[in-house]
């Protein structure tokens, strides 16, 4: 009898719930886009930038933010990929587009979806606009994905 | 300014998709032991040892607990260092800082990644809850953001991102340990290979491997005892960043974190010109696009020039300054100890160990390590304390 012969792989799953505070910050964010359809960021006082999604605090300068501002629903597609296989957490079916926004009127971008997958079509630099979601819950899904304008 | 530090002893597991002769303890237990064979030590001279693994990859919590004792950690000082793809050079990093201390004279650094127990969409998918987790597709589709973004600014094509594939995978051939092994690749197999996100291909993407690596750190007069040619380590620095892609200035093309590293490791041991002065770098690349943007960032070329320098042989094994003669991440990448081999190849260069990878009359060698864009660690080894 030796250990060079059959070898043991066991199966595993874990499935368990969490529950994820946003804070005042973010959910003043969730309640203008579920309500009013609004994308806001944040000034900080010290750096001047809009911050988006709005954030209590300027990470670059450690102090709080101050002025709420509007931004967007236009903005620029800073870069873009499409992704071709699909895996169990991804948010749609392959073929996925998503990208990096920079909305109008804001100095930091956000991560979202993307309607358009055919990636000919797709330009760094192109303008796109929101789509917001029929039913919104308070969420960043609330903004369906980003169209070209 | 911390006490002199050297690395005197470094061991490897063989990497491989799948160690199914191995648990996750026992792969530990493998790296360490062929350390301590490596710098002629005993487990009971080490005074401390510093794990570091990438958290939930195997689905499983608090690694320190479950995998300290492959360490050899049974009543020593001993903990954990996560810092996501870094954890393997900031626990090198960790280990260099206990002994700079003086309050340890010989420290074990274990990096390892059983990948094949688990899946690292465990870690991938549970991301920022808010703004991350609804919008994003993990690791190779948040790399493609950011190389597609970088193609557009820097002008780099597909063709110098599948030479990086090439070089990587051939050179891995030298090296006993390495997860792929390929001495026929070309640039064209590597252009035909799927797209997994546009514009990745798949074999431009590291593979995911099981493996360990440790590393023994010791004091300066042990190490000057001990060791024939310790890798005395010189600089080693890490920085932050943000981790909301819409956050990070640029991503690839400007990768803040790294060029702010290596200018404080490079200052500190008077580096002006990295490309003549390192004769070898050690650098994480998690893609091939990664490697040539940091080029570019380490102050190899000017920005935009990445590119030239694979065309042009420079990081080969016969350039000028040969990158990842081990293969690099690209073709082996336990990710907790991705970083903690990086730091263990560059040290066998100095060491003289480096067997059929080995680049002549190593001085000076460079290590990374990359994590995310939320990290990035540099460290500098030398043949000579100061």
């Amino acid at each position: 009898m030796n250990d060079n012969g059959e070898r043991m792989v066991l199966a595993g799953k874990v499935d368990l719930p969490f529950s994820y505070s946003a804070g005042r910050t973010a959910s003043r964010f969730f309640v203008e886009l579920r309500d009013h359809q609004k994308i806001m960021g944040k000034r900080c006082p010290r750096c001047l930038r809009i911050i988006v999604p709005a954030q209590l605090f300027c990470k670059e300068c450690f102090v709080e933010t101050d002025e709420w501002v509007e931004v967007g629903p236009e903005g620029t597609l800073l870069t873009f990929t499409v992704v071709y296989r699909k895996e169990n957490h991804h948010p749609r079916e392959a073929p996925l587009a998503y990208g990096i926004i920079r909305l109008d009127g804001a100095d930091t971008s956000i991560v979202h979806l993307l309607e358009e997958t055919d990636v000919t079509k797709l330009e760094h630099g192109m303008s796109v606009r929101a789509l917001f979601s029929e039913k919104r819950e308070g969420h960043i899904m609330d903004i369906e994905c980003f169209c070209p304008v | 300014m911390g006490k002199k530090v050297a690395i005197i002893g470094t061991g490897q597991t063989n990497h491989c998709s799948s160690r199914e002769d191995v648990n996750e303890m026992e792969l530990v237990y493998e790296a360490a032991a062929a350390a301590l064979k490596d710098a002629e030590m005993t487990i009971a001279e080490i005074d401390a040892v510093v794990l570091a693994n990438m958290e939930l990859f195997e689905g499983r919590a608090l690694h320190d607990m479950w995998c300290g004792e492959g360490a050899g950690a049974f009543m020593k000082h001993s903990f954990k260092i996560s810092t996501g793809g870094t954890s393997g050079t900031s626990g090198a990093i960790s280990g260099y800082y206990h002994a700079a201390s003086g309050l340890f004279d010989r420290v074990m650094v274990v990096g390892f990644e059983k990948h094949s127990d688990g899946n690292t969409l465990a870690g991938m998918a549970l991301t920022d809850p808010f703004w991350d987790r609804h919008v994003a597709a993990a690791a190779i589709g948040n790399f493609a953001l950011s190389v597609s973004e970088y193609m557009a600014d820097r002008g780099v094509t597909e063709e110098q991102s599948a030479k990086v594939a090439v070089k990587a995978r051939r050179n891995a051939c030298n090296n006993p340990h390495a997860h792929l092994q390929m001495p026929d690749l070309t640039v064209k197999k590597v252009l035909e290979s799927p797209v997994l996100a546009y514009p990745v291909h798949r074999l431009e993407m590291c593979p995911q491997s099981d493996g360990a690596c440790a590393i023994i750190f010791a004091s300066e007069e042990i190490a000057k005892k001990r060791c024939p040619r310790p890798a005395w380590v010189r600089a080693a620095v890490t920085r932050h960043d943000h981790i909301y892609l819409g956050e990070v200035k640029n991503r690839l093309a400007t990768m803040r974190s790294l060029k702010e590293a290596a200018k404080v490791a490079y200052e500190t041991v008077g580096i002006k010109e990295p490309l003549k002065e390192f004769d070898v770098a050690e650098i994480y690349d998690p893609l091939t696009y990664a490697e040539i943007a940091w080029y570019e960032a380490l102050g190899f070329c000017k920005d935009g020039e990445g590119g030239k320098l694979i065309d042009d042989g420079i990081t080969q094994m016969d350039g000028e300054l040969p990158v990842n003669p081990s293969g690099g991440v690209i073709s082996t990448n336990p990710v907790g100890a991705s970083g903690t081999i990086r730091v263990a190849e560059a040290a066998l260069q100095i060491h003289g160990r480096g067997g059929r990878r080995q680049i002549p009359d190593v001085n000076l060698a460079l290590a990374t390590g990359y994590g995310v864009y939320c990290w990035s660690d540099v460290l500098i080894l030398s043949s000579k304390p100061d």
